[in-house]
């Protein structure tokens, strides 16, 4: 298994800003916190760093969704580049990783500054209390075929996948409740997670009915915060002060209908050609991989990667997490093991790169996963849009 | 009940938003091999033909999928409703996004039947579904 650029890529430094539910900074202000982190922690500075990128570039539509763009973030820290790129048209969140492996491939940069911001605590105690429509605006684009049904937010059309899902796998409430349960434990153990009060199924099952099957702990936690890190070549990585963790395989298919009504498989979303992609591309096989790291906007992704990177069968994920051992800490298979976004916070995926490379490095603290985890497996996913790393430390 | 949030109209989704004021739900079907192109284009992925152009459908369909909404996003929003995907009785990958009405939103099933009904809202006529009529 040669010749695939991201082989040549690893993961060098990691940041990550205060992340609240109501931020006392702004979002470039807290973006330049995580950023400064990540690139102190890999023993760079700022004249090092020769790429930017972001997914899914700035919007600055007032809804805290991606405030902070390559432009802002470039003159704030006065980087001088070779390469950058900040788009929304990637295969999820982790495009921007994917384009870094492309950059530095290409010899366009050696270290490439990743980030992603979020301000949507704030954006939602003013005029965005629902993501996806603006009242009294004509809607355009993907969307608009959901528009005059009164889909307010992401949890509405996500439950039309998760439902077919329940239909289909026959998988209970209780079972499902295990995800926010085991991620809660775990944030207990994360001094900066949200939301450490621990829960149980019965408080899980007690919360509110958002949009069938979804409850409100299956949702993610809008918050205010920044999180970054730094790709680097590999023989850079090599001189630098942290073990690299080398990006091993990546997925970043799109061999689906790119849509949110006509994906063909509703109830795996675009995971499943995006895994098999990521598996063509290592020797390392399911059994391998020590902890997971997976895409959790809401409960049922984190269920749906479980079956979809194959660590359990199709429809299988209801007996893997039943009971919660298994991904548990001291479980075969951690998951989420920072929390998560359901638990620490809505960082959109780059939370979980945060939390792999933490686990990795061996710096968890209480949460950390014994024995010393070499492999991680990391993934995004939202209706066609979907993406996949395994991350390993050298 | 809130008001609904209208799309912009183009040139290819132009039909499929107003054709309803004659109780007609338009699907661009192409005039080569017959398929039905959704989102709307002028164009068939299949056979690569340009002669493509909305047709009249029978507005029957069942219940790919379905959420029962409970959470009251916007003062004014009536709850429990149900936002659905439909595919229509003529081709089993065209697939519309769609509220079911006029029934409890309990008794909504997968693969249930519907059928279109149209409610106006501006200049734009929003096709709806409603079970099939025993």
């Amino acid at each position: 298994m040669s010749g695939f650029a991201e082989k040549n890529t690893a993961i060098t430094g990691v940041g990550m800003s205060e992340v609240s539910r109501g931020a006392t900074k702004s979002a470039l202000a807290l973006t330049v916190d995580a950023a400064l982190e990540a690139i102190a922690d890999a023993g760079l500075t700022r004249a090092d760093i020769d790429g930017l990128a972001t997914w899914p570039g700035e919007r600055a539509d007032g809804s805290g969704f991606s405030p902070v763009g390559c432009a802002a973030l470039q003159d704030a820290l006065r980087l001088e580049l070779g390469w950058y790129s900040g788009g929304g048209e990637a295969p999820g969140q982790y495009g921007a990783v994917f384009n870094a492996v492309g950059a530095i491939a290409a010899g366009l940069c050696r270290n490439v500054l990743i980030f992603r911001t979020m301000y949507e605590a704030t954006a939602r105690k003013t005029a965005y209390a629902n993501s996806l429509l603006r009242e009294g605006q004509r809607q355009a684009g993907p969307f608009a075929w959901y528009a005059p049904y009164y889909t307010y937010a992401a949890a509405l059309q996500q439950a039309l996948y998760f439902n077919l899902y329940v239909h289909k796998s026959g998988i209970k409430a209780e079972q499902v409740g295990q995800i926010a349960v085991n991620q809660r434990r775990n944030a207990a153990l994360n001094p900066n997670a949200i939301y450490k009060a621990p829960i149980t199924i019965d408080d899980y099952l007690a919360s509110p009915l958002i949009a069938t099957p979804l409850r409100l702990y299956d949702c993610d936690v809008p918050i205010d915060g920044a999180a970054a890190i730094i790709v680097s070549r590999m023989d850079v990585a090599r001189s630098l002060r942290n073990p690299p963790i080398r990006i091993e395989a990546i997925g970043s298919s799109m061999q689906y209908r790119n849509s949110w009504t006509q994906l063909a498989e509703l109830d795996t979303q675009a995971q499943p050609k995006v895994a098999e992609m990521m598996w063509g591309r290592t020797d390392l096989k399911p059994a391998d991989v020590d902890i997971a790291q997976l895409y959790d906007g809401f409960s049922f992704h984190t269920i749906n990667w479980l079956e979809n990177f194959g660590f359990c069968e199709r429809y299988g994920a209801k007996d893997f997490i039943e009971g919660g051992k298994r991904i548990a800490l001291d479980g075969e298979l951690p998951v989420n093991t920072g929390g998560g976004a359901l638990s620490a916070g809505r960082l959109h995926a780059y939370g979980a790169v945060h939390e792999a490379c933490t686990q990795l490095w061996g710096r968890a603290g209480e949460r950390q996963v014994a024995g010393t985890p070499q492999v991680c497996a990391t993934s995004t996913s939202g209706g066609p849009l979907a993406g996949a790393m395994l991350l390993v430390r050298d | 009940m809130a008001a609904r949030t209208l799309p912009v109209i183009d040139r290819d989704n132009e039909a499929y938003w107003t054709w309803g004021s004659e109780g007609k739900l338009a699907i661009y079907r192409c005039g080569s091999c017959k398929y039905f192109v959704h989102p709307p284009l002028p164009f068939c992925p299949r056979c690569e033909s340009r002669d493509v152009a909305p047709q009249a459908v029978s507005g029957r369909g069942r219940v790919v999928t379905f959420t029962v909404n409970h959470k009251a996003w916007v003062p004014g929003l009536a709850v429990p409703y149900v936002l659905a995907l439909v595919a229509i009785e003529e081709q089993d990958d065209v697939r519309l996004a769609c509220n079911i009405i006029g029934c409890p939103p309990d008794s909504v099933a997968f693969g249930m039947e519907v059928e279109v009904e149209f409610v106006q809202a501006e200049d734009i006529f929003v096709p709806l579904f409603r079970p099939v009529r025993a």
